[in-house]
């Protein structure tokens, strides 16, 4: 039952060595720090895909409201189905996380920071707070950073409380302001009106990890991983029905194929990628690329060997998404109950096709109409589900049932 | 609640907010520690944070029962919470949670009458390529088989029975 590292191949982030990204960064103007980010073409680790770069200098544009202060936060709240890759990082590789911060403070004039960990990671917090304390004694964080005069700028930690919906941005803000993790509209977006109203970047805990080795090693370094639209290297959470499960990094573009041969899971039935709010991709779709430009992903690969059944799956998925929704608007809080209640409708061997096309067709009012994008992708994986394995989950037995 | 209760559990509150700013942004932080050291956090509690904070109760019954590691009701001084989610799935959960539930004499949801096991499900807990994984208030355990859970309940037993108070339900 020990806890053993999840870590299966050896990391680039090895060899970055701590301090130096923060180092380069503190001898450059803050522009020239966007610029490097921006010149990498790194993008959202968490997912979405949105360039750093850009995220940066609109919050380095954005003007202070009277008596506040810009923040810089860390998006720790790891909750998607089937991701673990943030854990790794928080527990072995702490200070490339808040030397991203840093350099992100430094870049956009942030004064303050805030790593949001969700509260089922609430063991590493001795360990995270020990690594922030010794920085502080290393003139990391605190005032004029490293000799760097006005540079302030120090990190607390907040937890989370068991909510996957706030590691949605502004759910996270809302919590962190003490309400209720519900999503907020945007525009306007966090840049401008983050916490407290004021100028926030909130990033992903593989993003800013990324942002240290960016400044370390430079751009065209990072770039020369990847492929053009998607530079860099990537971590991968891989568990499911392979012999290696854990923590793998591959450059971005590797297809499904070649990362299911690395794992020890080549007689797969289908993978599911991006967790429960992702796809699932059958063995004829194998060669395609993990990467923005085919499928994007936060890096989290579930495993399905021949004999899983699929409608079990995605019964589990929409499960989840029930539980998960935090009401606020209809698509999303009505409509994932209705599709779980199809799902075992199907499972009972009860559904007409008729009444799955309309299952289909409500899917797609929740992708279009649903606020945030818990609800506009939660029935991504009953779609490719019922579009890729409509024969095993039409018809059913009596006997499948339960 | 005795008035001495009251009165100490106020005094406590106070100082709470007071550490954490006496702003709306405290909340959370001010309702876990409460969370942790009650095991839920009470009507009488919620008012009293409401009042320090200068917010309408019911915003503070908002929060508490939106987050699932948040508690009106009270819970076990133990709270199990098994990992129900797709990778600990296929890794065997269904007979872990069938064993737990053994174990204990209580179906999910439920506290056990002593007041020392809470059983509930969790959503993913990050340890997909080690599951089924739970966690027992702060702790995590991972790989869990169904002749494993005994142990798991034993040793809380044993922490409970050297110097663990008993679980103060305000």
């Amino acid at each position: 039952m020990n806890l053993v590292s999840s870590k299966k191949t050896p990391l680039t982030f090895d060899t970055i060595e701590p301090g130096t990204g923060l180092a380069a960064a503190l001898k450059k103007s803050r522009a020239d720090i966007i610029g490097e980010v921006a010149a990498s073409n790194l993008r959202g680790r968490g997912g979405a895909g949105f360039p750093t770069g850009t995220k940066w200098n609109l919050a380095a544009a954005a003007h202070v409201r009277e008596g506040g202060a810009k923040y810089v936060v860390c998006n720790a709240d790891e909750g998607e189905p089937g991701t673990f890759k943030d854990r790794v990082l928080l527990l072995e590789y702490a200070d490339l996380v808040y030397e991203g911060m840093t350099i992100a403070a430094r870049a956009i004039g942030a004064t303050k920071g805030i790593v949001y960990l969700r509260g089922e990671y609430v063991y590493m917090r001795p360990h995270l707070e020990e690594v922030l304390d010794r920085r502080r004694k290393a003139g990391q964080l605190g005032t004029d950073i490293l000799g760097t005069a006005g540079f302030t700028f120090d990190i607390e930690i907040r937890m989370g409380a068991g909510a996957y919906v706030c590691g949605e941005e502004t759910a996270l803000i809302e919590s962190l302001e003490g309400h209720r993790g519900e999503p907020r509209n945007r525009p306007p977006f966090p840049v401008n009106t983050g916490f407290n109203g004021q100028p926030t970047v909130v990033n992903n805990v593989e993003t800013l990890a990324s942002v240290a080795a960016i400044l370390s090693k430079g751009a065209a370094w990072f770039k020369a991983f990847g492929t053009e639209n998607s530079a860099g290297f990537k971590l991968f959470s891989v568990s499911g029905d392979c012999d290696e499960p854990g923590v793998y990094e591959f450059p971005l573009g590797i297809s499904v194929g070649d990362l299911l041969e690395t794992v020890g899971g080549r007689n797969a039935k289908a993978v599911q990628i991006g967790g429960a709010s992702g796809h699932c991709v059958p063995a004829s779709e194998f060669g395609r690329k993990l990467a923005f430009e085919d499928i994007a992903t936060g890096g989290s690969i579930i495993v399905f060997g021949l004999g899983r059944d699929m409608l079990h799956v995605a019964k589990n998925f929409m499960e989840f998404f029930v539980e998960e929704s935090c009401g606020q608007c209809t698509p999303c809080r009505a409509g994932n109950a209705k599709l779980l209640e199809g799902i075992e409708k199907l499972e009972r061997g009860a559904c007409s096709t008729a009444y799955l096309q309309e299952l289909l067709a409500l899917c797609e009012t929740m992708q279009l109409a649903s606020k945030c994008g818990l609800g506009q992708s939660s029935p991504n994986a009953f779609v490719s589900i019922v579009t890729y394995f409509q024969d095993e989950i039409l018809g059913r037995a009596a006997s499948h049932a339960g | 609640m005795l008035v001495s209760q009251q009165q100490k559990l106020q005094d406590e509150i106070h100082e709470l907010v007071g550490r954490h700013g006496r702003t709306r942004a405290a909340l959370m932080p001010v309702l876990q520690e409460l969370q942790q050291k009650y095991s839920s956090v009470s009507d009488f509690a919620m008012q009293v944070v409401a009042d320090e904070i200068g917010i309408h109760p019911a915003e503070v019954y908002g929060v508490v029962s939106f987050y699932s590691f948040l508690h009106h009701e009270p819970r076990g001084r133990f709270q199990i919470r098994l990992c129900q989610t797709i990778s600990c799935d296929l890794a065997g959960k269904p007979r872990v949670a069938r064993q737990l539930e053994n174990e204990l004499g209580i179906r999910f949801g439920e506290t056990t009458a002593d007041g020392r096991f809470s059983l509930e499900w969790a959503s993913c807990l990050g340890m997909c390529d080690q599951g089924p994984a739970l966690l027992v208030n702060d702790r995590v355990y991972a790989r869990v088989s169904p002749e494993h859970v005994h142990r798991i309940i034993d040793d809380c037993r044993k922490v409970f029975g050297a110097h663990a108070a008993q679980p103060a339900h305000v």
